[in-house]
């Protein structure tokens, strides 16, 4: 791995310039009250102190996708047979992601097992996986609604980095995680960092050092499926939620998705659409029925998901990089890891009281 | 006794003859109350109430047709309750109302533009004239006028208007310069005199950071098609799947009209927006409409007929036999 460097913060600017000639460049950009992840043009300058709304889920992810464009052609010699012409739509352009927090970044490993994985790989995601890079801004203060050392992660978590930037003093170290970072490196505006590394992995310890003490939800998985059928704790812990789906769709690790056909005529478009399990479509059988009727069935979905069926599918890996947008954008604070916590304290009293029978 | 201890009091004596009393927590940070579903004497403990308890609970009663709740509601929050009576989506028999007046709810997008990251902050005090957030910058003092939501700064309503209990002193209505028929204020005046063209650039930037997760739609207490929203249709596409600022304006402006001469206006549309799109415009703009044509402003008296729950021959606004 090569030596860190150091970006003086005047010269940020001239580096995504740069980047920008070979790459489409995403960073945090302020729209009205908020931040979120678009094409960087030079117009605005990025906004690092605040993580954005959105993670920056489109560059691998896009809200919808056209899969394939198909045409219906009559047989002129029978009309009634018709013929389909398929043409699939792949576009995926090498990306640069800057400027997200490594949980962002990180949240994407959760996306890989599914859509990447030995067994099945998805060849929309795969090429824009394979075309995006991520250049992270490691977290110098903690927020309020973080929680990514629950997770197994932490401020500075380069796991799901290409290359990790620390803010220093009147700039930026710049370390590459992998060879694919390294070579976004050659860039001569970046100086050797010398004294700053030191400087950098300081704010990186005090970061840490910052968060609460984690709970240990090592239990959360077989916890959830202990309280799975038990409606009523279901019932009580989402009776505030409105069943909107903020939460999965601002969410790094929610990768549900619809397919669904646009006919015009005898042409039409396949398209992948963001699905959320908060919605009452979200597995909605043919015949009527749904599996999960209420909202207490649909926020279970979306818990035990994240901290019991996903984990049990991938050797224990939580679907959740602990961003804290679930919690923080919900309009009415519903906050996940309470959820987790009170499934687990739920678990251990049916056991408690179940050793006693 | 504080009204905050009269309302405890006076919930603690009616909740064995009720399922639950939805009110106020405090939530995750020092910033957010939360809605807070109070079903034993302890946990009417936890229950708060102040500017942040900016959630309309009003949202969450139709979804107990039949069942005996009570609800703790502002003035203004009190409108939505009311009008879904007035709709019969919600028994008046079957919910216990404990009315409060209000002096205002904070908005947290304005606060953030004082503080930056309200992710940080660390604790929130206010008095009569200001709020004082406390960041690890150091605090951060914010007017009282810039901190509330735009709704506040005109309210008509600070008092349920429908209660069964009411604690506290009773508050004036405020004044303004934004009174009656120009309700909607300098936002809305600059959007109408905009070009057709100049307004629809303005709404495609607006709606390009819509992520389409619909919270305007359930955090709204009009919002009662729920499950059958037209939003999700796919056997007749109402909406495309195309993640376009067309089809997402598209969606607001069917949200907007199914809300004529419903709508309150209480803003938790926009609330609840994660990425701040400002949509509560275009409902005061059809609030001006009805109020224009109808005189009628939704969600102030259990009787009424809203204006398009019925059907004059004649009427007094609309000229049409001039046309």
């Amino acid at each position: 791995m090569s030596a860190a460097a150091y970006l003086p913060a005047p010269r940020l600017g001239e580096w995504l310039k740069e980047l920008s000639g070979r790459y489409l460049v995403l960073a945090p950009q302020a729209r009205g009250d908020t931040v979120v992840f678009a094409p960087f043009t030079g117009d605005a300058e990025p906004v690092l102190d605040r993580d954005a709304a959105m993670p920056p889920k489109q560059a691998v992810f896009p809200a919808t996708e056209e899969l394939l464009r198909y045409r219906r052609v009559k047989d002129p010699e029978d009309p009634g047979k018709v013929d389909v012409e398929v043409s699939a739509s792949l576009r995926a352009v090498e990306t640069v992601v800057f400027g997200a927090k490594p949980c962002g970044a990180r949240g994407f490993l959760a996306y890989d097992r599914v859509f990447r994985s030995p067994a099945i790989s998805d060849p929309y995601y795969a090429a824009r996986r394979a075309k995006t890079l991520f250049i992270t801004m490691a977290c110098a203060a903690p927020g309020n609604s973080c929680f990514c050392h629950w997770v197994g992660s932490g401020p500075s978590d380069s796991s799901g980095s290409d290359i990790l930037l620390t803010p220093v003093a009147d700039g930026f170290v710049v370390q590459a995680v992998n060879e694919r970072g390294e070579e976004l490196m050659n860039s001569p505006l970046l100086e050797p960092a010398g004294t700053r590394e030191a400087k950098a992995r300081e704010i990186q310890d005090a970061a840490a050092k910052a968060l609460p003490a984690a709970p240990d939800i090592s239990r959360a998985k077989d916890s959830l499926m202990a309280v799975f059928e038990d409606l009523a704790f279901w019932e009580e812990v989402s009776a505030k939620c409105i069943s909107c789906g903020a939460c999965t769709y601002l969410c790094p690790t929610c990768y549900c998705f619809d397919i669904g056909d646009e006919d015009k005529g005898m042409s039409g478009r396949r398209l992948r659409t963001w699905d959320n399990c908060m919605s009452f479509r979200f597995t909605l059988e043919a015949s009527g029925h749904n599996p999960r009727p209420t909202k207490a069935h649909r926020l279970r979905n979306r818990v035990g998901h994240k901290f019991s069926y996903y984990p049990a599918l991938h050797g224990g890996a939580v679907a959740c990089c602990g961003c804290g947008r679930c919690v923080r954008l919900c309009p009415v604070s519903v906050d996940i890891r309470e959820i987790v916590l009170a499934a687990i304290a739920r678990a251990a009293r049916v056991r408690e009281e179940s050793a006693h029978d | 006794m504080s009204a905050l201890e009269m309302l405890k009091d006076k919930i603690r004596e009616a909740l064995p003859s009720l399922e639950f009393v939805i009110g106020w927590e405090q939530g995750f940070d020092a910033l957010h109350a939360t809605p807070f579903f109070m079903r034993t004497a302890e946990d009417v403990e936890k229950l708060v109430f102040g500017p942040l308890c900016v959630h309309n609970l009003s949202t969450y009663l139709p979804s107990f047709r039949g069942r005996k709740v009570g609800i703790v509601l502002k003035g203004c929050d009190s409108r939505g309750a009311i009008e879904l009576m007035q709709e019969k989506l919600v028994e008046r028999e079957n919910v216990v109302i404990f009315g409060l007046p209000c002096s205002g709810v904070a908005d947290l997008a304005k606060l953030g533009r004082f503080a930056g990251d309200l992710d940080r902050v660390l604790a929130v005090t206010w008095d009569d004239e200001t709020f004082v957030l406390t960041t690890p910058a150091g605090e951060v003092r914010v007017p009282r006028e810039a901190a509330l939501a735009d709704k506040c700064l005109t309210c008509q309503f600070p008092n349920a208007l429908e209660a069964d209990h009411f604690a506290g002193e009773p508050l004036p209505p405020a004044t303004g310069p934004d009174m009656g028929s120009d309700r909607g204020g300098e936002e809305l005046a600059a959007l109408e005199a905009m070009a057709p063209a100049d307004l629809m650039a303005y709404w495609a930037e607006a709606m390009e950071r819509c992520i389409r997760c619909y919270a305007c739609r359930n955090a709204c207490p009009m919002c009662v098609c729920r499950d059958h929203c037209i939003a999700h249709r796919r056997d007749l596409q109402w909406l495309g799947q195309d993640d376009t600022p067309r089809e997402k304006l598209m969606f607001q402006l069917i949200h907007t009209l199914h809300l004529a001469g419903r709508c309150t206006e209480c803003g938790e549309c926009q609330r609840a927006c994660p990425v701040g799109i400002p949509i509560l415009a275009l409902r005061r703009k059809m609030n001006r409409v009805i109020r224009e044509l109808f005189d009628y402003q939704a969600g102030l008296d259990l009787q009424a007929v809203p204006p398009l729950f019925t059907f004059q021959v004649e009427e007094a606004n609309i000229e049409e036999r001039k046309w």
